[in-house]
């Protein structure tokens, strides 16, 4: 089936009026060098009835599937979605929507963006936030991309433990020869901005830091912002949505810009995409965003309308002379995002932060009574901890799940010299049964025998 | 000149006809534009001059949304595990509103909006076609929406086979080789294209390329995408819309590491010559890129993999997944064997047991242009669709949007110009420049159709075609709907003639009248903070 | 609406001698095609221009244009003016809206621009 409403009658009625006797009348442009006459190799049709198994079937082989408590972050978190979100957010009226380029029959979706700014200008301490990019690595790569746009230097300095996927689009999309990664202090997992600052020259376009960073280290923020600015370079904090309701914002530290992934805020994970990437800035850069931005504005009747605004900028005017590729933003995403922040409000999102954040230090503390476990890093962290295992991450993470529990990240995966290292994050949706419990998966998983008081099972 | 960009017209015969009065001043509170002033109040518990509160205007202090748990575990004050700066001195200031007033408030945005549920979007290069719920359905499984990238590939295995079947079923209706699924929209895709190639070129030592020819028919991010990996785009000025050969022979070089082509071109038409062009294109030593975002007239009657080296798909296009009011999309790139080695990584790989793996041991591969996979989401939805129609009902996609767009621009070409009038692909393009001297521009045809609770066309593109009205009408249109949008252009070409007004000052009927968008980029308020 | 004594670019820009300065903005024509102005970049006072390089962008609501110097020669002043109210390029294109002053590199240069009634056949050409 192809979804076509469409009688033969019709067909040949249609034929008729443009004058074809044949359908192939229509194609007399298209080359023979182009054209099949055979059918498509792929797999003859399948009915609603059969595509919900075959597709049932694949995504119940998934852990996700399989109600494991789940341990892991490293930039995407299991929040609680509220059960009102998904009825409004997944309504016809936003999902078959197109693009608000007509904005008398687009004000919802202007709206929801307007206020999805309005709240991450807000979470970010920041004056202005677009429309969202697609996600957080592409957010990192915007802000080095506006960055060597406003001080028409070329190099950027990542400042330590900045998300490695990020720092890998970074690489691909700026060129590697033009990206410094300085190698954190591997006592605190941090850089201090003596370390910064040195770094720095006149050919340095931003400093791109991670705030909580990759291992769940505190970067000294304001240092590192004074560092930047020092040397005439952006400061450009990578930010966690959830953990900026616990901590101050970068905006109000120096930061010039603020980007992140906001999957956190109500949207599901789905392996990584879409997600949605946050933009936030000073209003001196306004002009050289990237991506879509709403701005208010009134009809010819005085009532209060939204409409994209500085359009100017974008690639499909700019042309060549176009400063971003940035083409779409995550509109429903963001839409997820925007519910979310409503539905928990101002009280609702500090809890889910507070409550992240407690249960992620009553996990560290129980994992720290398992011998050979014990923080990576000394430093303070906020709701993902870095844990350093006596035996391979990796491998304890595949023991883990055969105690049905997704114990964390294997940090290994991302940088070999960090092998033994474990990503652990507990959100509110940790009880603190699944915590005890995963204390002693953990245990169990690196070869150790369970001794724990209280809770254990 | 006063600062509006509200046509002088407006307030002419319609408006005063209509009973409304002339703008501004204001109508009388709750009326709506076009609508007798005796009319019953529609939103009567809006405030005059607001169509919609925002979320900020409907907060106030100890109003709550959800509730959550409270902590059960040992709690420890921030103060005793964080440094005093880092702790944020007031909580963030977000909206305070109950369950209800936020179902409401969005579900009455949700209102506003024209949506494809609820009517045609004759938009010419987006693909406006049908979303299957079931595609949403099977997208929104836990196992799925849940998924978490950095799961063991033990517990990604039905994801794994997912994606890894997606690019061979992508690779088989295209005619390539191999895909790439990771770029997260169609301009991230024709990025990925060009830093595919340009690796290509490196790796045979072939260093000195840095231009790529673009013809003045392609689709409108091809020079930015170009730039973005920097290198110089070079437009080819078409011949009665088409690719002169001549001019490409001319420009290509050792310098030219490309050539972008759209097919079929903004146009809606087909390039009888590609073939030779691509043996002129390959005997220089570019590669011949193809912009697949019309590949909705090609599916199943065309492959590019014959004689294109890469292609992007547009997933939200031609493969049916929602646009959610402006993404995500998807932009998967489809290359020929010589370019496989450098497509971005990771990517799905089977294993001789079976089993499936991400494969990360990619030394040729330009990188990762993704955060993690690419949208998997949009994917999910994809291959449902790819599932759903199978080979006759794929090709069926594309005989039935070439038939639609012929049987439309057949029954409007009398009323608007046609520049090019020769059997059209999925969209063709009308000129509304025979409106002018009615004092009817094409943004007031689009305006207009709004009141027909149809989108406007795609207006102003291709840049080629003055005052263009570009129209896709997709196989998901029944032939009642086209004769009736048919028939609202005529209506509308009539009202040009006899009464411009109506069509100037429109629309007349939508939540809001035209809005005033220099006043929104000279103001920029772009948070409720400074609004 | 071409005033006499100003001379014109092909390009839509306007020059008017102001002693040894020359004051150069865009014609009426060309604010018309733009539309509703909404910003204005203009370059830095001191910055050397050459004849025909660009000297910044002007831009309406949904297009940008460059703007290009009629004539050889250093910024001595810009409108800031047009900075906080560009609708000014708009309502007054040939006075509030105007946007460089130039110290002309040679004075010949200004003489040879097209004057308003050669200007005004360009218009004529493209159907204004």
């Amino acid at each position: 089936m192809s979804y076509v409403g469409r009688s033969v009658d019709e067909r040949a009625r249609m034929l008729a009026a443009v004058g074809v006797s044949s359908f192939e009348g229509l194609l007399v442009d298209v080359p023979e060098e182009l054209r099949i006459h055979e059918p498509l190799a792929v797999p003859p049709a399948a009915s609603e009835l059969e595509l919900r198994a075959e597709i049932g079937a694949l995504a119940a082989k998934n852990d996700a599937a399989k109600d494991m408590p789940s341990f892991l972050g490293a930039g995407l978190y299991d929040h609680y979605i509220p059960s009102a979100l998904p009825r409004v957010a997944l309504r016809s009226e936003f999902m078959t929507a197109y693009t608000p380029y007509q904005p008398e029959v687009a004000q919802g979706t202007l709206q929801v963006i307007f206020e999805f700014q309005s709240m991450i200008a807000e979470l970010t301490g920041m004056d202005v936030a677009n429309a969202s990019l697609y996600d957080g690595a592409s957010a990192a790569v915007e802000a080095a991309y506006l960055a060597r746009n406003q001080t028409g230097r070329a190099r950027v300095v990542v400042a330590g433990l900045v998300h490695p996927n990020s720092i890998g689009a970074l690489r691909t999309f700026l060129g590697p020869d033009v990206v410094t990664v300085l190698a954190p202090d591997p006592a605190t997992g941090t850089v201090s901005a003596a370390a910064l600052g040195g770094a720095l020259d006149d050919t340095v376009a931003c400093a791109i830091f991670q705030y909580p960073n990759f291992v769940g280290a505190i970067e000294d923020v304001p240092a590192l912002c004074a560092a930047a600015k020092a040397k005439g370079a952006l400061a450009v904090a990578v930010a966690d949505p959830i953990a900026l309701a616990l901590l101050t914002p970068p905006g109000a530290l120096g930061a010039d810009l603020c980007v992140g992934e906001a999957q956190s805020l109500g949207a599901p994970m789905s392996l990584g995409g879409p997600v949605c990437g946050f933009f936030a800035g000073r209003k001196e850069f306004v002009r050289k965003f990237p991506g879509r931005i709403v701005g208010e504005t009134r009809d010819q009747h005085g009532r209060r309308g939204f409409v994209l605004t500085l359009q100017t900028r974008e690639q499909h005017i700019r042309r060549e002379k176009a400063t971003s590729n940035i083409c779409t933003n995550q509109g429903l995403i963001a839409l997820m995002n925007t519910i979310y922040l409503g539905l928990v409000g101002k009280d609702g999102l500090y809890e889910v932060a507070n409550l992240s954040f407690q249960k992620t230090h009553y996990a560290v503390a129980r994992a720290a009574a398992v011998a050979g476990v014990q923080p990576a890093f000394t430093g303070p962290f906020v709701r993902e901890a870095a844990l350093r295992l006596p035996v391979s991450a990796a491998q304890a993470v595949r023991a883990g799940r055969t105690h049905g529990m997704l114990l964390g990240v294997d940090a290994g995966a991302f940088d070999p010299a960090h092998a033994d290292i474990l990503l652990v994050a507990a959100t509110e949706k940790r009880t603190r049964d699944e915590i005890d419990r995963w204390a002693v998966a953990l245990a169990k998983s690196i070869g150790r025998t369970p001794q724990l008081e209280g809770g254990a099972r | 000149m006063t600062p509006t960009t509200s046509p002088p017209s407006v307030q002419s015969g319609a408006a005063q006809a209509r009973g409304t009065a002339a703008a501004p001043p204001a109508p009388p509170p709750g009326a709506l534009a076009g609508l007798p002033p005796a009319s019953a109040p529609v939103l009567p518990l809006v405030p005059e001059g607001i169509v919609e509160p925002l979320l900020s205007e409907l907060s106030a202090p100890g109003h709550r949304g959800v509730r959550l748990p409270a902590c059960d575990v040992p709690a420890i004050p921030l103060a005793t595990a964080l440094p005093a700066w880092a702790i944020r001195a007031t909580r963030a200031a977000l909206p305070e509103v109950s369950e209800p007033e936020v179902i409401r408030h969005f579900t009455r945005l949700s209102g506003l909006n024209h949506h494809l549920d609820k009517g045609f979007y004759p938009l010419g290069s987006c693909t406006m076609k049908h979303n299957p719920k079931i595609n949403d359905e099977l997208a929104f499984l836990p196992g799925m929406a849940l998924a978490h990238p950095c799961t063991p590939d033990e517990g990604l295995q039905g994801a794994l086979e997912l994606l890894w079947t997606l690019e061979r079923h992508l690779a088989a209706i295209t005619g390539f080789d191999a895909v790439s699924l990771q770029p997260a929209a169609g301009a991230q895709g024709e990025f990925t294209g060009m830093l595919v190639v340009r690796a290509y070129h490196q790796s045979r030592g072939d260093v000195a390329r840095d231009t790529v020819l673009v013809p003045d028919s392609a689709h409108g991010t091809n020079p930015a995408s170009v730039r973005a990996v920097g290198w110089k785009v070079v437009e080819l000025k078409s011949k009665d819309g088409r690719l002169d050969l001549d001019v490409l022979k001319a420009a290509l070089g050792p310098h030219v590491a490309a050539v972008m082509v759209t097919q079929p071109s903004t146009l809606g038409m087909f390039e009888p010559q590609i073939a030779e062009a691509a043996g002129m294109i390959h005997a220089a030593g570019a590669q011949l890129y193809l912009d697949g975002a019309n590949f909705n007239a090609l599916v199943g009657l065309v492959q590019p993999g014959k004689i294109f080296d890469v292609m992007h798909l547009n997933l939200h296009k031609t493969f049916s997944t929602p646009h959610g009011g402006g993404g995500p999309g998807a932009g998967p790139v489809a290359v020929g064997a010589h370019l496989a080695p450098f497509l971005p990584g990771p990517r799905a790989a089977r294993n001789e047991d079976g089993t499936f793996r991400f494969e990360r041991d990619l030394p040729q591969s330009v990188g990762r242009v993704h955060g993690w996979h690419g949208n998997f989401g949009v994917l999910v939805r994809a291959y449902a669709y790819i599932r759903s129609l199978g080979p006759d009902g794929l090709t069926e996609v594309s005989t039935e949007a070439i038939l639609n767009a012929n049987y439309l621009m057949h029954r409007l070409k009398g009323a608007y110009d046609l520049p090019f009038d020769r059997p059209c692909m999925h969209e063709f393009v009308l000129s509304g420049r025979g409106l002018r001297k009615y004092g009817v521009r094409t943004t007031d045809v689009a305006k207009r159709l709004l009141d027909f609770g149809v989108h406007a066309p795609t207006v102003y593109f291709p840049l080629i075609v003055e005052e263009a009205i570009m129209i896709e009408p997709t196989e998901t249109e029944t032939l009642r709907t086209l004769d009736l949008f048919a028939d609202v252009m005529l209506r509308i070409a009539d009202e040009a003639k006899t009464d411009a007004s109506i069509v100037t000052g429109a629309p007349w009927t939508t939540p809001v009248s035209r809005l005033d968008e220099g006043r929104a980029a000279r103001e920029l308020k772009l948070t409720w903070k400074n609004a | 609406m071409t005033p006499d004594g100003l001379r014109y670019t092909k390009d839509h820009e306007w020059a008017k001698q102001d002693g040894d300065l020359v004051v150069v903005g865009i014609t009426d024509y060309a604010q018309g095609e733009l539309g509703d102005v909404v910003f204005v970049e203009l370059p830095a006072v001191g910055r050397t221009v050459a004849a025909g390089e660009s000297f910044g962008t002007i831009e309406a609501v949904k297009t940008v244009s460059e703007l290009y110097a009629p004539l050889a020669g250093e910024v001595v002043a810009v409108n800031g003016d047009i900075a906080g109210e560009p609708a000014l390029v708009n309502g007054s294109p040939y006075d509030k809206g105007w946007m460089i002053k130039l110290r002309p590199a040679s004075a010949a240069d200004y003489d040879a621009l097209l004057d308003a009634k050669a200007y005004s056949s360009l218009l004529a050409s493209h159907g204004a």
